[in-house]
């Protein structure tokens, strides 16, 4: 298993910088101007210079490299240096992005929390709602409830979020003055009355996303355990005497939650890519935000960056879901 | 005698305690929403209006212009001028004098050395400064003592004010930027992202693309403003949502260019929580005619170049036709309701600048009708498009991809079908059509289509270095890279001449009356250019919000020292 790992390590090197010239050539080759924003008023000369100034007038391949020197080499020993109080990073050479003039990695850092916390448990309490709906639809396959959450599910996975979202926001905020429609990314919970304000504000993005998640996963598991329910060693264990019970959870729920798990697993990355609608509906202002305007502003080293980064967690996620499998099911071994 | 003054001043102390209520910082938080959000608090570094209007608040020029358009001081004493002598009589010095006693956010005083450096640090070569249009023309800047700076330019300026006057050219503290001249401005990010001001708040946090937290400038000038302690700037999401943030939930106190359709923004307003308010400016959304040949049969390199003259629209007759065809009052009413009013002019403010040009206004169907049977172009073959010399009548009419933009080119298209003329449609997307890079072949510059449709104004209120955009020598093409502001190729020696008289006129009037000749000659009496919809602007604030003063010369933010809570 160790081998095959580190085999896979090894493998991801080249196809990270594979993935990372294909997003560079199509972003190079995408139309767009970042200085397209500009008011019209800017006259064309000073629109060169400025051009200048972002370094676009260099050769692609030469901001290619440059790119590759500052992810690889200078971020790495920029978070050494922040971590360990060390000076080894040159403080000019950084990923720049063209909106902010500042270290794009700084503003990533500084989006993360609000992502991993609306996104992330968002993540969480769909898969929590979606195993146990998965379950029991599976088990008592065609009543009322399994009806009941197919029709869910189907709501939830085919009305996109950007239209719940709204009709969230204009039912709880608009009319009932329930919930805040716009999301404080200021706020620090301190004490009992932030935390409450936390909550209060999350509620609807993490609705709407773990709603979408839910229905997502919660098919997954229903079809599984369908698979496993006609099995013989369901019938075996039965015959055995065995309560309904244990045949279902201990026998039947652990055989079925392996291709659950990995697709669980798969799904991680997209928490860190953000929710680009519902981030811009709620105004939460994550990592999907940041992506989105970033695309929107032709802000190439951040769509690069960002593209990149969620590259690199899909070919990780990846990795661990496959690791995953051969621990979770001995029958499957990889060496 | 002793205890009578006693007595007065305590009189007098009751009297004043009225006006005292208006104390710094007395009516608690202030929440506004932009739905573009600020990038960067550094004008000079800015991406777009956004990054220019949030900083505003928090950095100021020597003066600003007021709702009217009218010059006004805000770090400086006075407005220079011919009358005071701060503007020297050959038209080729302005002389500023800061007020005395200013302080820096900091507390440390602003002199004149911090107004040479901002000049030095947007007219520096690698910069990247977004406004070094406002420095342009400028010989030196020069500190005559620390309270005084005496600005020269190259040419006699009869518009001396573009220089450190308006929300896109202010003062930032030397001390604070003195280390990020030229290549280094983007390495100061500290710098960027909590400029030091002398405006009426300061930043206490930015979180670039997301929000900006502020509290009430301690050192600001006026002890009694701003009435707000802190201000929360929110930005993303969209247009409807930042007006329904406003209009329907209350949970912000004012909204930024509501760029809705009217039914929606009028539904939004009935919730009864705020009010929309607009203004109008100098944007005018318009139609270019195409005076060269775009034909995609040409080489590459003479499409849309002075080489080959327009088939078709050469003919002055053929762009009257158009123009008369189109119902202006209806394209306001279906695009932009209270924001927007039917034009003929290229410049439409300020008042004294803008001609009385009215005549296109009602729409002349058969008028044109008989203009293009005048001009040679009949329907003979009966397919309901006029033809000449075996030549179909038939436009591409591009612009940019807008949901009220596209709604104008399917009615002009069908104005245009009524007089006979076919018109093909096509939009490009906006950072594309504006985005100049000059290997595209979609740019507004490029023009590769016979009209193109787009919004274009100019900064301030003197209309010359607009107006000069159509000179000859400002025509793009492959050999300056297509850039030049002479969308249409238009060139007129005698348009030429008269712009040059212009740039040496320095009496007000005499400029009015040029300026409008310039106008005309352009629009009513070219149609080259076929103006359509003087545009304002729509933004909305809440009704416990009060002191709000649309202002569309300067930045909407120019007064937030005046806001304040209405209780």
């Amino acid at each position: 298993m160790l081998t095959y790992t580190i085999r896979r390590l090894l493998i991801a090197i080249p196809t990270l910088l594979f993935i990372s010239l294909v997003i560079f050539l199509i972003l190079e080759m995408a139309p767009g101007d970042p200085l397209a924003d500009q008011p019209l008023t800017v006259p064309p000369e000073v629109r060169e210079k400025m051009r200048a100034a972002l370094g676009l007038d260099q050769p692609a391949w030469v901001r290619y490299l440059l790119w590759l020197k500052q992810f690889f080499w200078t971020e790495p020993l920029h978070l050494v240096d922040s971590l360990f109080g060390t000076a080894f990073a040159d403080p000019t050479g950084r990923i720049v992005s063209w909106q902010f003039r500042a270290p794009a990695m700084d503003i990533i850092w500084q989006r993360l929390p609000q992502t991993l916390w609306v996104v992330g448990l968002a993540y969480v309490v769909g898969v929590v709602i979606a195993v146990p709906i998965g379950i029991i639809s599976a088990y008592r396959q065609y009543s009322w409830f399994d009806n009941l959450g197919t029709f869910v599910s189907m709501v939830g996975f085919s009305v996109p979020t950007f239209f719940t979202g709204v009709v969230l926001i204009i039912v709880f905020a608009v009319n009932l003055h329930w919930f805040p429609s716009i999301y404080d990314t200021t706020l620090k919970v301190t004490d009992w009355e932030s935390f409450l304000k936390q909550a209060r504000q999350m509620v609807m993005p993490v609705t709407v996303l773990a709603l979408f998640n839910a229905s997502q996963i919660s098919r997954f598991m229903r079809a599984s355990m369908l698979d496993n329910l006609q099995q013989d060693y369901v019938r075996t264990a039965r015959a055995k005497g065995m309560s309904e019970k244990v045949v279902v959870l201990r026998h039947v729920l652990r055989n079925s939650l392996i291709p659950v798990v990995t697709v669980i697993a798969l799904g991680i990355p997209t928490i860190f890519g953000g929710a680009i609608i519902t981030e811009q509906v709620f105004k939460v202002n994550g990592l999907g935000q940041l992506l989105i305007t970033a695309i929107y502003a032709n802000d190439l080293p951040m769509v690069q960056t960002l593209t990149f980064i969620f590259a690199a967690l899909t070919v990780l996620f990846n990795l661990i879901a496959d690791v995953l499998y051969g621990v979770l099911d001995p029958r499957i071994r990889y060496d | 005698m002793r205890l009578k003054s006693a007595l007065l001043g305590a009189a007098a102390g009751i009297a004043l305690a009225p006006a005292a209520f208006a104390e710094r910082g007395a009516d608690g938080h202030l929440n506004i929403i932009y739905w573009q959000a600020p990038s960067i608090l550094n004008p000079y570094l800015s991406s777009g209006t956004k990054d220019v209007e949030s900083s505003s608040m928090i950095l100021e020029p020597l003066a600003g212009f007021n709702e009217k358009g009218e010059l006004f001081a805000r770090l400086a004493e006075d407005v220079p001028t011919l009358a005071n002598g701060g503007v020297s009589e050959d038209l080729t010095t302005i002389t500023w004098k800061l007020k005395p006693g200013l302080v820096w956010s900091d507390g440390t005083p602003v002199t004149s050395a911090d107004v040479v450096f901002s000049y030095e640090y947007c007219t520096h070569p690698e910069g990247g400064c977004s406004q070094a249009a406002r420095y342009e023309g400028i010989q030196s800047v020069e500190a005559l003592d620390d309270m005084t700076v005496k600005v020269t330019f190259t040419a006699p300026k009869p518009n001396p004010y573009n220089a450190f006057v308006g929300s896109t050219s202010p003062i930032i503290q030397k001390a604070q930027f003195a280390n990020c001249l030229g290549a280094a401005a983007q390495q100061c990010t500290d710098a960027n992202f909590g400029p030091i001001g002398t405006g009426p708040f300061k930043v206490t946090e930015f979180k670039p693309n997301d929000v900006i937290s502020m509290e009430a400038n301690p050192n600001y000038r006026d002890p009694a403003k701003p009435a707000f302690a802190t201000v929360t700037f929110k930005g993303g999401g969209d247009a409807a949502a930042a007006g329904r943030a406003v209009l329907e939930t209350g949970e912000f106190d004012y909204a930024w260019n509501l760029q809705l359709a009217p039914d929606v923004l009028a539904g939004m307003e009935a919730a009864g929580k705020g009010k929309v308010i607009n203004a109008f400016g100098t944007l005018v959304e318009r139609i270019e005619m195409n005076m060269t040949d775009p034909s995609p049969s040409l080489a590459e390199g003479e499409r849309s170049t002075v080489k080959h003259p327009h088939p078709i629209l050469s003919d002055i007759r053929v762009r009257k036709a158009l123009s008369m065809a189109i119902d202006r009052n209806l394209l306001v009413e279906v695009g932009y309701g209270s924001a927007g009013r039917p034009t003929c002019n290229l410049v439409p403010a300020p008042e004294m600048f803008a001609s009385d040009n009215t005549e296109c206004l009602s729409q002349d169907v058969e008028g044109a009708k008989a203009l293009l049977e005048e001009a040679g172009w009949t329907d003979s073959d009966g397919d309901g498009i006029r033809d000449k010399d075996g030549k179909k009548l038939s436009l591409l009419y591009q612009t940019s991809t807008n949901a009220v933009r596209q709604d104008f080119q399917a009615l002009v298209k069908q104005w245009w079908t009524e007089i006979g003329v076919e018109t093909e449609l096509k939009n490009v997307d906006a950072s594309v059509f504006f985005g100049g890079d000059p290997g595209s072949p979609d740019t507004f510059q490029k023009f590769y289509a016979d009209v193109e449709m787009y919004a274009n104004n100019f900064d301030g209120t003197d209309p010359e270095p607009y107006l000069s955009q159509y000179l000859c020598d400002k025509i793009p093409g492959p050999d300056n890279g297509w850039q030049g502001e002479n969308i249409n190729r238009f060139c007129d020696p005698a348009y030429d001449t008269l712009v040059a008289e212009l740039a040496r006129t320095g009496e007000i009037e005499k400029r009015a009356e040029i300026a409008k000749k310039l106008n005309e000659m352009l629009t009513k009496d070219s149609y080259v250019v076929v103006p359509l919809v003087d545009r304002g602007r729509n933004s909305a604030h809440s009704n416990t919000l009060g002191g709000v003063v649309l202002n569309t010369w300067d930045s909407e933010l120019w007064n937030t020292s005046d806001w304040f809570r209405v209780k």
